[in-house]
């Protein structure tokens, strides 16, 4: 079995060996395991990337594999990874692995959690690999699923409406989407042909001008709702704070990017004239995402509604990004999508230990927690710094790809959207002091005094993840690297058209 | 024939007697009333064959044979039907059928 | 040569940091604290040496410093010709930074062994200061204008935590997070400045954007932005940037704050490093902000730093608490630098202020250094940072009463200490080349030697005040610093700056004019003499002189209201009229139109349901009716 399949395969192993499992301490180790094989697997996945590049091996995708899956339509089971899917499949396994370690003390019906989380996980590797639109559309809903059930059963608060307000406006997305694959489908034969649902089958044909305006608005709203484009976030705050933790880490860190990559693999590449047309527009959506979000982060209690607005925002810097139509800036709208990841993670991470000794997420609630449990408090602030963009922590690089890729624009329009882009740094510095200074510093809580210390298995996760953060920072140009080799066809297709 | 009134005037009749069942079937929400109504429709119907069979076939008997079917089989049925209602009535102790919406579920 | 061995004069303080960080529950007080010290003294050895080395040894050549990188490496690579490198740069500038930081540094950690003597989190602070030697290096060594925008940023950074260091003290959160945001809103000019320099020049290295021939086609090439060539503008948001670092007016609100840190923090970050690498990034830039526009930039940085300098002098007259007169006196010494920079000329000795601003900010260091840890030794004795629990302290602390004397001596500008002879250079290249400014200086001069000596004569003469505890000296940990920066204050002075440090890095040569000089120490002077009359017994004299000046004594001890100002319009504006709307808006108006289809939906559904009652009545109802209409329809249709 190729390399690439195993990554969707090794899942449902593992969702099997949990049904057989019994009891918890069983499903914890076994799902565990499957995913520290998982993680093995990216790396070994990104070192056989390198070394397949080492060698010489220029084409778009390696370890590409197709298989016929339904021929009446021409649907294949197309899959292939470049450097950015390699890197996101690294995402993935990173932030469920560490989600594993930290929803570690879930005793609520463990064995359907983990096969919940997993065959997301898996929904969401089948989605970086798939190079065929109709295979990756399924497993975008394989994704989309389990996250109902994973908040409405395992979440807290008002989680009913909020699992199933991100359900259906998920969904409401997907419909879009399918128009807008089925819209691709049916001019993929403009040159003659047959009809076809592969991508790089699709990008050597013209779409006819007038349906890439049609379509590339489908398509880009489909994917950019999961990536909370301005005015269709509105799930993120409340699905956020309604997940168990590690769901939260595993919706903002992964399942979010699902948007950005779509756009910039599927929307984008195959229409780049619809593209351009309507560049400006959905830049204009982008940039009020990233200052709106910002904004409104700034006046919330709650810290996961801190949170995924400042999601929102970052989010926001990713769709910019990729409008902004340039190397420099499509690099850092991937470097930004990983980024983002790791440190959404973290810091949901750290909001879950938060919140698991405290039991309350009102900021106002809380003060003086840095005394108490030093560690988690430290490691909230490390998440915080990454987040407002410290140099050294990956945020910073990301952002900076983005902004300076941006400037590279010298009309009135673009520069004016790109100044109010980067005025957002100073609003997150704003939200993320403020919970600092309400939360972590000043006299401690009274009720709060005695809180356990932070455990093995919560270390354990968010240090792996302080880790990454780090590395992104302090080498960026090693994953930067690894994105631009895979840029240059995006160039060719989409500003060359 | 029936001297002075055309086959129009009884069939006006028989239409006015169909819709007064229709409207009291639509309207009424006592079972008996309705029940009523729906004879007064089938009447209206067993009506129309009479009179079809008289102005049209007036040497065969096939349009009043039926209507006495008709009426056969309308006696049957109102006595089921009442038979219905009035276990109905024991149950609910009402035959309006607002009050017998659970019988849906 | 190779000197790659430079990138560790960084380094050291960044590992010092990690393994203090690390290790910060199994280090225990002292240890940490010489761990500490000893690593920042071999960087300081090696930054002597380097700078020794550049001066003396390979440093010029042709009678020109050369900017020489000692180490540069592609970090974030964008395109061929822009990239950010991580790199170790040698110049006469960074290597005057080489001295001070790391000297001030090294006191700043030996005095802290003593002043943080069984503060909880001992070790933790040594961590912090490691971190910002660490970015303050970065920042001084950057090839080019993003590194020093990273470093900049980190130094802003350790600047929060270690204001915060008492982060259980309500006012040290607000403090701490008062600077970040401050000087974070004014890095977000320095970040657009750098952007739009990025487009025009396709470049951040320093060596190509301060080469004449290059900004001479840069200055062809750029557009022009509301009368302005871009890169002014640019420069202007960079400068923006600069004072807010470096706490200009307006953006200096955060400084006077910032003294809620441990005062040998106030020291090194607020007084002597930090605060100065404003002046340091325009000294960077300087043939940049010199030659657009006709340095048009330049003016701007010449008249914020001429205004600043006044206002905070006057301000500083009426504070009390001690460590905030000398954070409005670092206001008003950085302003004088700016000044300086800002009359500067190009080129040979119309460079006098650019080498008086950078040599105004080698002396600064070393006595304002001395004044906070002189300062820091005070409040250790009284526990106390208002002047009103003082007085009469030079019998119980002689040493700190000596080194505090010539500290002040030396701010006033008399000779023979240091502050004399920057200041004077100063005020030389302002008479040349812009007079206002010249004469904002002047009188700046006297009010600094007045409030400086009112400070003086509070703490050490004035009336004792009852102390519940004898006031002692300093332990030694704490003296050999200040005697160490006493000295460098008498001395340093004479160090010949014009030989070393210039614009186009050539060597000049200045001279004292005697005229001048000779003016400014006797508006010292006469400064020193009304503080004398004034504070040195306990009269009413000063009471008076308050009532007389009424609303106006108000105004400068409120500051004039400037905090007051920026708290109405973040607290108010943007939190309450801006902020919570978006709050609002997005709850209400952006979820409440999807919760609003999605009621819809429900809505619409719930009027359907109806019509599948279940009742056959209705069925029959819609059967009949539907049955009227089609026959209707069919009717009409055939008949018309």
């Amino acid at each position: 079995m190729d390399i690439l399949t195993l990554f969707v395969v090794i899942p449902v192993l593992t969702v099997l060996a949990l049904i057989f499992s019994k009891g918890i301490k069983q499903h914890r180790v076994v799902a565990l395991i499957g995913f520290i094989i998982q993680t093995l697997m990216s790396f070994n996945l990104i070192y056989q990337y390198l070394h397949e590049r080492a060698a010489g091996n220029n084409d778009v995708m390696v370890f590409t594999k197709d298989v016929m899956w339904f021929a009446p339509m021409n649907i294949h089971y197309a899959i292939g990874v470049d450097g950015i899917s390699v890197l996101m499949i690294l995402l993935t396994s990173i932030i469920v692995l560490t989600g594993i370690f930290i929803s570690w003390k879930v005793d609520d019906l463990p064995k359907e959690f983990f096969i919940s989380l997993i065959v997301l996980a898996s929904g969401v590797y089948g989605f970086f690999i798939s190079v065929d639109l109709f295979t990756m559309f399924v497993f975008y809903e394989i994704a989309v699923i389990p996250m109902y059930l994973l908040i409405g059963i395992w979440g807290s608060g008002p989680r009913e409406y909020a699992a199933m307000k991100l359900t259906i406006m998920l969904m409401g997305a997907s419909a879009l989407l399918l128009v807008g694959i089925l819209g691709v489908y049916f001019n993929s034969n403009a040159d003659g042909g047959a009809l076809t649902f592969n991508i790089f089958e699709i990008a050597k044909v013209n779409i006819p001008i007038s349906a890439q305006k049609l379509f590339f608005p489908f398509l880009f709203i489909g994917f950019a709702v999961i990536g909370a484009l301005f005015p269709f976030h509105t799930w993120s705050p409340d699905g956020h704070a309604s997940a168990p933790t590690a769901v939260s880490m595993l919706h903002a860190g992964v399942l979010m990017k699902l948007g950005g990559y779509g756009i910039f693999r599927v929307a984008m590449f195959v229409m780049p004239a619809g593209a351009h047309y309507w560049a400006n527009f959905f830049m204009v959506l982008a940039v009020i995402g990233v200052f709106y979000g910002a904004l409104a982060a700034i006046k919330q209690k709650d810290l996961k509604y801190i949170n995924a607005y400042s999601s929102v925002s970052h989010l926001g810097l990713v769709l910019l990004g990729l409008l902004m139509m340039n190397e420099i800036a499509w690099k850092g709208a991937m470097l930004q999508s990983l980024s983002h990841g790791f440190i959404t993670a973290l810091f949901f991470a750290m909001i879950g230990v938060i919140y698991g000794r405290t039991h309350t997420r009102i900021v106002t609630k809380m003060s003086g927690l840095l005394n108490v449990i030093p560690v988690a408090g430290a490691l909230y602030v490390i998440a915080g710094m990454a987040n407002l963009g410290l140099p050294g922590f990956s945020g910073f690089v990301a952002e900076m790809n983005i902004f300076v890729g941006a400037f590279q624009h010298a009309d009135t329009f673009h520069r004016v959207i790109t100044i109010i882009a980067v005025s957002s740094i100073v609003v997150t510095a704003v939200y993320i002091l403020r919970v600092v200074g309400m939360m972590l510093m000043g006299p401690t809580t009274p009720e709060f005094k005695n809180l356990p210390k932070i455990s093995w298995y919560e270390k354990t996760g968010t240090y792996i993840l302080v880790l990454f953060i780090v590395l992104i920072g302090i080498f960026p140009f090693w994953w930067g690297g690894i994105i631009s080799d895979s840029i240059g066809p995006f160039i060719e297709k989409i500003l060359t058209f | 024939m029936i001297s002075g009134i055309s086959i129009y005037e009884i069939l006006t009749v028989s239409t006015i007697i169909f819709f007064i069942g229709i409207y009291g079937f639509v309207t009424r929400k006592n079972l008996i009333a309705m029940l009523m109504s729906i004879e007064l429709i089938l009447n209206s119907a067993a009506l129309n064959f009479v009179i079809f069979n008289k102005y049209l076939f007036p040497n065969e008997l096939g349009g009043a044979i039926f209507s006495i079917f008709i009426i056969a089989v309308a006696a049957a049925e109102t006595a089921l039907a009442l038979a219905i209602i009035i276990n109905l009535y024991r149950l609910m102790m009402s035959l309006k059928t607002d009050d017998l919406e659970t019988m849906k579920y | 040569m190779d000197l790659t061995y430079t990138v560790l004069i960084p380094l050291i303080p960044l590992f010092m940091f990690l393994f203090l960080g690390l290790n910060y529950k199994r280090i225990k007080e002292p240890l940490s604290g010489y761990i500490g010290t000893a690593g920042l003294l071999i960087t300081a050895l090696l930054s002597f040496y380097t700078a020794y080395q550049y001066f003396f040894n390979y440093g010029k050549v042709d009678e020109v410093y050369q900017k020489i990188y000692a180490f540069n490496t592609v970090w974030i690579h964008f395109t061929e010709s822009l990239h950010i490198d991580m790199g170790v740069l040698l110049d006469p500038i960074s290597a005057v930074m080489l001295i001070v930081v790391p000297l001030i540094s090294l006191m700043v950690h030996l005095y802290s062994i003593g002043y943080m003597h069984k503060e909880p989190g001992f070790t933790r602070f040594y961590a912090y200061l490691s971190l910002f030697t660490f970015s303050m290096l970065g920042l001084v060594l950057a090839t080019n204008l993003f590194q020093i925008y990273i470093f900049w940023e980190l130094v802003g950074v350790s600047s929060y935590l270690l204001i915060g260091y008492y982060y259980e003290k309500p006012s040290a959160i607000l403090a701490a997070k008062k600077a970040f945001i401050v000087t974070r809103f004014a890095d977000f000019g320095f970040l657009v400045g750098i952007l739009m320099i990025s487009y025009y020049a396709q470049t951040f290295d320093f060596k190509i954007l301060n080469d004449l021939d290059f900004i001479n086609n840069l200055k062809m090439q750029t557009g022009i932005f509301m009368g302005l060539s871009v890169i002014t503008v640019a420069l202007v948001l960079i400068f923006i940037g600069g004072a807010g670092k470096s706490a200009m007016f307006p953006l200096h609100i955060w400084l006077p704050d910032a003294m809620e840190g441990p005062t040998p923090v106030s020291a090194l970050i607020h007084a002597a490093t930090m605060v100065v690498a404003g002046v340091y990034l325009v000294a960077r830039l300087f043939p940049m902000f010199y030659f657009f526009d006709d340095g048009f930039a330049l003016h701007v940085v010449a008249w914020t730093g001429a205004f600043t300098t006044f206002f905070a002098a006057i301000i500083a007259f009426t504070q009390y608490d001690i460590k905030r007169v000398l954070a409005f006196s670092t206001m008003s010494q950085i302003g004088y630098m700016m000044l300086a920079l800002g009359v500067s000329g190009y080129g040979g000795h119309e460079g006098l202020g650019f080498m008086a601003g950078i040599f105004h900010l080698f002396t600064h260091a070393m006595f304002k250094a001395l004044l906070f840890l002189g300062a820091g030794a005070i409040i250790h004795a009284v526990h106390s940072n208002y002047m009103q629990d003082m007085g009469g302290l030079r019998k119980y602390m002689p040493i700190t009463h000596i080194t505090f004397l010539i500290a002040a001596l030396a701010i006033s500008g008399i000779p023979p200490f240091a502050g004399f002879f920057s200041k004077d250079e100063i005020l030389a290249a302002a008479f040349e080349h812009n007079f206002p400014v010249f004469v904002i200086g002047y009188i700046v001069a006297g009010m600094t030697a007045f409030y400086m000596f009112r400070l003086y004569f509070r703490i050490f003469w004035w009336n004792e005040p009852d102390y519940k505890h004898k006031p002692h000296e300093a332990p030694k940990a704490m003296t050999i610093p200040l005697l160490i920066l006493a000295f460098m204050s008498i001395f340093s002075g004479f160090i010949p700056f014009d030989e070393f440090v210039s614009p186009d890095n050539k060597p000049f040569h200045s001279h004292i004019d005697w005229t001048l000089a000779g003016l400014s120490i006797g508006i010292g002077v006469l400064g020193i003499l009304a503080a004398l009359l004034f504070y040195k017994k306990e009269k009413d004299l000063s009471q008076r002189f308050r009532y007389a000046f009424g609303d106006f004594y108000k105004w400068t001890f409120n500051k004039f209201y400037i905090d007051d100002i920026y708290f109405f319009v973040t607290k108010t504006i943007i939190f309450k009229y801006v902020s919570s709307p978006f709050a609002w808006f997005d709850r209400h108006v952006v979820d409440g139109t999807m919760n609003g289809i999605g009621n819809g939906t429900v809505w619409i559904s719930t009027k359907i349901k109806k019509l599948q009652s279940g009742r056959v009545q209705d069925y029959a109802m819609f059967f009949v009716s539907g049955v009227l209409i089609l026959i209707l329809i069919v009717w009409f249709s055939i008949n018309y």
